[in-house]
């Protein structure tokens, strides 16, 4: 079987010709027209020119304006993945230590957010977080709060939001890591007289570390170019990357600037990947070998 | 040198499954004792509760008199060697070493020479800055031994250790670890699965069948005198001869098989009563026809290197034997052949203890 495989007679390439088509005619193909817009000149009157220029990067490279655009994007893609190794590594360990039956059971429910539409899960939220939604009348009631406190249209509602849909990458990344980690270990370290926090942050923690920062890779990629979340929760308050280059497209209808900027951002994100994925690969090479 | 007793130790699951059932024993300090059984046998578990990872449904674990049943493992003393050596993957060589050494917020310098007198007791000097991956099974079990050796426990806890490696290795493995064991005088429990292991090793073995323990002495003891079928099958082979008690004088059974008869010690035996005996291959001697306790026929004969085995057809049934080799010619298959045993070789064990 496998040797009519690697042989090939040709057949292998008529086969993967959709999915080949696929990749090149919706990623590649759009991906590079993005790039060369981004070198066109832009006419209020005439729309876009195929003539060649920098200016549009220098445009957004010289304006204070977009440098606080990508500074908040990258805060708050960081504050996200922040918050989901905070909440994600404790919920993960407790789900180790559940039984199978129950491990099931909550899979389920943290991925829960994957499995709805994301438009039906941001208007659920946005329900969840108006002036007069269910978190603000719990916190009255409870008298935790005077007045209802502003989340929709806020970096905090966005960050809640983005939160909710990010933890399950995260938990997923850690929990590959931690079936690898010998169970027995933590034994070893407990019997050497390390009590159960050291054992935790000596022993059990670097080993989760791989997980915790692919996990983390993956929270903040997706944060830095969500567009729906931060467009339905922070709506106009909140300008973001993304909705700048969505305005771009559609409002100012200046696409070489919106390509510019999209091109930039993708830059951005893979400078994120590429030297994390050094950092992990230096670091922790000899721990998974 | 410290001593360990244990008593009544129970185990039982929130399932109702009893994984031991009130185990006592007394590891004398300096002892190095095994317990042996089966997977299931609850020797794991044993030690498991005697390290401090599972709680003990009831019974007691005494270490020099302090009882330490309920204290937490890092609060013990012990060092355990586990089966995956359990060694710490971020960390070199060296950092393993030093882990329990930190723990015990030892100085600098008296880390740095315990850490490395226990490599150079397991002979990895050198091998400081590696990291467990880049190491091989056998050595990667060196650093498992010298990280509880460096913290010098109060009793070493072995959990099958030798069973990730391979045939060769575990043969000098067993010889290394007993010598270094003697000369610090470390009290050990060892865990295994592996009779020869356990006897090579042990000063006593305690041999586990079903939560309990089925027997306990020392190894020569319990291989020559079981007091039950399943350690004596547990421990090596065994011949089983099935026949009828003729007569009885004293404790002397004559017992009849077929139209042969042989004698052995029998206590509590009646005329009459059905009777196994026992006897190990290596107590069957091979003689002239003419004159020896049954005649035979070679069956089988395989040559073993060391040794040579022969499968005899005998009015007893189907004997397995034993001999030495010492290069001279032997019976070969097809030959009329005698088998010789001494007075005492015929065993007869009074029950079944066990899953026999």
């Amino acid at each position: 079987m496998a040797e009519k495989v690697t042989r090939g007679n040709g057949s292998q390439w008529l086969l993967s010709l959709p999915a080949l088509a696929m990749f090149l005619g919706l990623l590649i193909v759009p991906l590079a027209l993005t790039a060369i817009l981004s070198f066109n000149v832009f006419d209020a009157v005439r729309g876009s020119q195929s003539n060649f220029t920098f200016g549009n990067y220098i445009d957004v490279l010289s304006d204070g304006y977009y440098y606080e655009l990508f500074l908040r994007t990258a805060g708050m893609s960081l504050g996200v993945t922040v918050i989901c190794v905070v909440l994600g590594l404790p919920e993960t360990l407790f789900l180790s230590r559940m039984r199978s039956v129950w491990q099931g059971t909550f899979f389920v429910v943290i991925l829960g957010p994957l499995l709805i539409s994301v438009v039906v899960r941001t208007l659920g939220w946005s329900i969840l977080l108006g002036r007069d939604g269910v978190i603000n009348n719990v916190l009255i009631s409870l008298k935790l709060a005077q007045r209802p406190v502003q989340l929709m249209f806020t970096m905090t509602g966005v960050v809640i939001v983005l939160t909710h849909v990010m933890l399950p990458f995260m938990i997923i990344a850690i929990w590959s890591t931690l079936q690898k980690v010998d169970a027995q270990v933590a034994h070893a370290a407990r019997s050497l007289g390390a009590g159960p926090w050291t054992t935790f942050r000596r022993v059990i923690l670097p080993q989760l570390l791989p997980g915790i920062l692919s996990g983390s890779i993956i929270v903040f990629t997706l944060s830095a170019s969500a567009f729906a979340t931060p467009a339905l929760i922070g709506g106009r308050r909140v300008k973001l990357v993304t909705t700048a280059i969505y305005d771009e497209f559609l409002s100012s209808l200046n696409w070489p600037l919106g390509a510019a900027i999209a091109v930039l951002l993708l830059l951005g994100i893979a400078f994120v990947v590429v030297g994390s994925n050094r950092l992990i690969e230096r670091r922790f090479k000899q721990v998974f070998a | 040198m410290s001593k360990l007793s244990i008593h009544g130790l129970s185990k039982t699951y929130s399932d109702g499954f009893q994984a031991v059932r009130k185990v006592d024993l007394e590891v004398q300090a300096g002892e190095f004792l095994s317990l042996l059984g089966s997977s299931g046998c609850g020797k794991t578990t044993t030690l498991q509760m005697v390290a401090g990872f599972i709680p003990p449904t009831t019974g007691a674990v005494v270490l020099d008199g302090r009882d330490i049943t309920h204290a937490a493992p890092e609060k013990r003393d012990m060092g355990v060697v586990f089966q995956s050596y359990a060694l710490f993957p971020h960390m070199t060589v060296a950092q393993n070493v030093r882990f329990g050494l930190e723990m015990r917020k030892m100085k600098r310098p008296q880390v740095d020479d315990r850490m490395a007198e226990s490599l150079s007791m397991v002979r990895l000097s050198g091998l400081e800055n590696r990291y467990p991956s880049e190491l091989s099974g056998g050595q990667r079990q060196r650093v498992a031994i010298a990280r509880v050796l460096a913290i010098r426990p109060r009793v070493l806890l072995l959990d099958e250790p030798m069973s990730n490696l391979d045939a060769k290795l575990r043969g000098e493995m067993h010889v290394e670890l007993r010598a270094l064991q003697r000369r610090l005088g470390i009290t050990t429990v060892l865990v295994t699965h592996d009779q020869a292991e356990a006897m090579m090793m042990s000063d006593r073995i305690a041999v586990m069948a079903n939560g309990g323990i089925a027997e306990l002495g020392t190894p020569q003891n319990i291989y020559d005198h079981p007091t039950s079928e399943f350690a004596l099958k547990f421990l090596g082979q065994a011949n089983v001869i099935t026949g009828e008690i003729a007569s009885m004088q004293d404790e002397i059974a004559a017992v009849r098989i077929g139209s042969a008869s042989v004698t052995a010690k029998v206590a509590g035996g009646q005329i009459g009563r059905q009777t196994k005996l026992f006897v190990r291959p290596e107590r069957l001697r091979l003689t002239p026809a003419d004159n020896c306790n049954v005649k035979g026929t070679v069956l089988t004969r395989l040559f073993l290197g060391g040794l040579w085995f022969y499968e005899i057809e005998t009015e007893l049934g189907k004997l397995r034997s034993t001999a030495a080799n010492f290069g001279t010619a032997q019976p070969n298959e097809g030959e009329a052949v005698g088998i010789s045993w001494s007075d005492g070789d015929l065993q007869f064990v009074a029950s079944e203890v066990g899953n026999g």
